[in-house]
């Protein structure tokens, strides 16, 4: 079983009270209980169990504007006692840093909407395995799969994030995730693909039969590529990547990169960025969504915000630390993005994937080729190539490449959005970026 | 040597019992306990940023019979937590009728020392370094805009006890220090980044104002991107620089090598063993014994010793990486490469450091062979997709060759290859093998742990170069 609210909380304020004992000025802890328990298949068979529980206490003290923090997993009173002290003495010769504070105590959460984030049902591993043994079944019909690995993952958490002004709350969360990865091969080649499925809710994940079905339809799709020739395409991002995009926006706009002028998206509030069409919306308060959150990690509220309004930047996503340099309230957003997505285009995927004659549509990208700084774009990548519409055959070993500032001017969507995971796009296609092959 | 006990309600024998009684059935299989002392310093935008202090600890359990492996991991050292692990175990492996496997072999070499390298050094002293650092490169260069600087130690303790109650100790120290350099001109904005790190005190890696270097290299790196032009897109030759740019070998090569994925028939090298993958000259070697290094570990996360394995000798492939469960499996032995990034992750085969090793080509000869192409001297990182081959890595400082001479720095570019043919194309390997700065971590499976790379200068005949000039 997971730690109840109740222990969780008389460690938070032992914490508390032991930081302004000692001479603290202000203090914030947050202590997390999480427990999972997984089960991977492969090739039918039983291949591992792994069962997770984990304790974490992550605390921090202020004297004035001088900050430091200590971490650890061991929350015997003890031990917090001996961190604590020395988290003090640190926190007494680090520099002062006139940003360093607490929230305003005006924007903390007052109420804590019902997200129905949790889900009390429990999978025993046998029951995890039968949902294994069917998903692999459906994915192993096709003689040209040779290798199937899949797992179901059960998490449960909760946690308690409390600080010196009096904020104390925090709420349970579950997760229930299948995947599986199919190794197809013919004359030719080898081939990887996988599909997965992963919600709140145990009722709500797709049926196992189902994501085998589509694993190892995907895979073989892929069998026997060629590489093609280099030179200038549209690009068709499927949704599970195009989501990748929009996290390096939301990267890009994060109040630390631009406090500290490392992003290409600096000085653009108001600006341009995207085509009149395109709308960025996040959105925390979604019930049952992946990215859902009833505040942020310091305790701040987070409201709905439409980051992008027909092509113009209206907001970056701010925390505490990072607003008050910037002269800014904090938008709720320490930690990231809540729910985050483009709504939707205009056109369904057929028209979408004919709006050129010839054009590249991606499946998955490799490789760390983004730079936020400079907005430039260059990844591995694999697909498919599409001609008047039509899949042709499939593609690898070839490069994409680009300018954020141009591509982000050159999207279009499709109106297929779904919410599958906390970052979610439509399928997106790019006018003009470079592909590089043989 | 019993300090994981000291505070719970367990004694060694305690340990010993549930440890034996667990395993009884099974093929293989550990208690594995690890304390962690850890900290990070972070200088940025002319500010400590951040300090922190973190301490871990926990067990993580593990089962093996045949082929399937339960594990489960707590942060709680207590009877009641060791015996839920342990029902837990059984439970999983219901049927399981192994014979377990007590031979394990030992080693009296140690490639590092029992220290705790953050209490060497005052956080005061560290604070200094910083600020000297900040105040250095923001002096040096008017167009330096950003500085970030940072320094994170650690002290891990690892204990290993075995089915007969075998017991396996290691300390490992680990750390590295850190800059990252932007350089704002005429409105454009480029980073250069450089560190260092090994298996030592800080001071080991500073003394004789060594800071300075690494400072004055991310700042070289930076300025030579401000003037850097669109890089090049198709297929062209490629001399790749000393050192770090072996991530190559570590992407292409290395991740394919590694027991699992052989063993699962998932990798595109598992059926060419005692084959020719790279061309002649070309040898390389996954060594976890080098003193001091990244990479290197006394003993594995199983308690095996590590050793230098010869991954591919003179062209041909002679061994693949294993931890315990793939070599029992496929019938081979232990490399000593059974790795977790921590208590809470299951034992892979895992890279420790990877180097090609020097032929007789100089770098200059390589270069002038080259009519049109990139000679890349830094690295990003890179990623692999093991079953199709195809790998990738980022450069992050590169210039063009023309007709046989450096020419202009070009931008930032992903370079895509094949793995399995990658080393084919290698037409010329250089007499000037490089070890790595010391910065490497390699993920797999979502775990992080720290790697080295090596290698001489190569001329590869042909890669993809993924920019956007036609």
């Amino acid at each position: 079983m997971i730690k109840d609210q109740e222990y969780l909380k008389s460690k938070a304020s032992y914490c508390l009270d032991l930081a302004k004992k000692l001479g603290a000025t202000d203090a914030s802890v947050t202590v997390g209980n999480s427990i999972s328990e997984s089960v991977n298949f492969r090739n039918k068979s039983l291949d591992e169990s792994n069962r997770s529980d984990s304790l974490a206490i992550s605390i921090e003290t202020y004297i004035g504007n001088k900050k430091s923090s200590i971490s650890s997993s061991n929350l015997l009173d003890k031990n917090l006692k001996i961190l604590i002290e020395k988290c003090y003495e640190t926190t007494k010769i680090t520099p002062e840093d006139e940003f360093n504070s607490l929230p305003d105590k005006d924007i903390l959460a007052k109420e804590i909407k019902n997200l129905n984030l949790y889900d009390n049902s429990h999978l025993d591993n046998d029951k995890k395995i039968d949902y294994l043994k069917e998903l692999e079944q459906t994915a192993s019909i096709d003689k040209k799969i040779i290798n199937t690995e899949s797992g179901f993952t059960e998490n449960k958490s909760n946690f308690i994030l409390a600080n010196s002004d009096g904020f104390c709350n925090g709420y349970k969360s579950s997760s229930f995730s299948a995947s599986c990865v199919a190794v197809a091969k013919d004359e030719n080649s080898m081939e990887r693909d996988y599909e997965f499925t992963s919600k709140c809710h145990l009722n709500d994940i797709i049926d196992p039969k189902n994501l085998g079905k589509i694993a190892s339809e995907q895979t073989i799709k892929k069998l026997s590529p060629k590489k093609i020739e280099s030179g200038k395409m549209s690009i068709i991002f499927d949704k599970r990547i195009a989501k990748g995009l929009l996290s390096s926006f939301a990267s890009a706009i994060s109040s630390s990169a631009i406090a500290r002028g490392t992003s290409f998206l600096k000085d653009k509030i108001d600006h341009q960025i995207f085509s009149e069409t395109i709308n960025i919306i996040d959105k925390p308060d979604i019930v049952k969504g992946m990215g859902s959150q009833c505040f942020d990690s310091e305790g701040v509220k987070s409201d709905s915000l439409k980051l992008v309004d027909c092509g113009f930047l209206k907001d970056y996503l701010v925390d505490t630390y990072n607003g008050k340099k910037l002269n800014l309230k904090s938008n709720g957003r320490s930690g990231g993005s809540t729910n985050l997505y483009f709504e939707n285009g205009n056109m369904n995927i057929e028209e979408l994937l004919r709006i050129d004659n010839r054009s590249l549509y991606i499946t998955e990208t490799i490789g760390h080729g983004t730079n936020l700084v400079t907005g430039d774009y260059s990844v591995g990548a694999t697909g498919f190539l599409v001609e008047n519409g039509e899949f042709k055959y499939p593609v690898n070993e070839i490069t994409i490449a680009g300018n954020f500032n141009e591509m982000f001017k050159n999207i279009t969507l499709a109106n297929d959005l779904e919410f599958r995971y906390s970052v979610n796009s439509p399928t997106i296609f790019i006018e003009g970026m470079t592909v590089a092959g043989k | 040597m019993s300090k994981f006990f000291d505070k719970s309600d367990l004694t060694r024998k305690d340990v010993e019992n549930i440890v034996s009684e667990t395993l009884n059935n099974c093929d293989d299989g550990e208690l594995y306990l690890e304390e962690a002392k850890s900290e990070s310093i972070l200088l940025d935008d002319n500010k400590i940023k951040s300090s922190n202090y973190s301490s871990d600890i926990g067990f993580g359990f593990r089962a093996i019979s045949d082929e399937v492996v339960a594990y489960s991991h707590s942060n709680e050292i207590s009877k009641d937590s060791l015996k839920n692990s342990s029902a837990n175990l059984k439970s999983t492996l219901k049927s399981s009728k192994g014979t377990y496997n007590h031979e394990i072999p030992k080693t009296n070499n140690k490639f590092y020392d029992d220290i705790n390298p953050i209490e060497q050094k005052t956080l005061d002293e560290k604070l200094e370094v910083l600020n000297q650092v900040n105040n250095y490169l923001r002096k040096k260069d008017s167009n330096v805009k950003q500085v970030t600087a940072s320094f994170s130690g650690e002290q891990k303790s690892i204990e290993i006890i075995r089915s007969s109650g075998e017991a396996l100790t290691d300390v490992r120290p680990l750390i590295r220090f850190n800059v990252s350099v932007m350089l704002e001109k005429n409105g454009r904005k480029e980073t250069g980044v450089y560190g260092i790190g090994g298996r030592q005190s800080y001071d080991a890696y500073l003394k004789n104002d060594n800071w300075k270097k690494v400072c004055e290299e991310a700042l070289r790196i930076a300025s030579v991107n401000l003037d850097s032009k669109p890089a090049p897109a198709g297929e062209m030759k490629v001399v790749l620089g000393p050192g770090w740019p072996a991530i190559l070998i570590h992407e292409a090569i290395g991740h394919g090598l590694e027991g699992d994925f052989n063993r699962k028939k998932t990798s595109a090298f598992h059926d060419l063993m005692g084959q020719k993958v790279a061309s002649e000259g070309v040898t390389i070697v996954d060594d976890g014994t080098i003193d001091k290094r990244r990479g290197s570990l006394t003993i594995d996360d199983e308690g095996t010793p590590t050793e230098r394995t010869v991954l591919i000798e003179n062209g041909i492939l002679k061994n693949f990486m294993q931890d315990r469960l793939n070599a029992r499996l496929m019938n081979a032995k232990s490399t000593g490469s059974g790795r977790r990034e921590n208590y809470k992750h299951i034992v892979l085969p895992r890279m420790r450091n990877t180097m090609m090793l020097s032929g007789n080509h100089s770098q200059d000869e390589m270069i002038k062979s080259v009519d049109k192409g990139i000679f890349a001297v830094s690295f990003g990182g890179g990623q692999v997709d093991i079953t199709s081959g195809k790998f990738v890595f980022n450069c992050t400082e590169a210039y063009e060759i023309n007709n046989g001479k450096i020419g202009s720095p070009i931008k930032g570019a992903t370079l895509i290859g094949d793995g399995p043919s990658i080393l084919k194309e290698v037409s010329m390997v250089g007499n000037d093998m490089m070890m790595d700065p010391g910065i490497g971590t390699c993920g797999k499976a979502g775990q992080g742990v720290p790697v080295g790379v090596a290698q001489p200068s190569i001329l590869i005949d042909k890669m993809t170069v993924g920019g956007t000039k036609l």
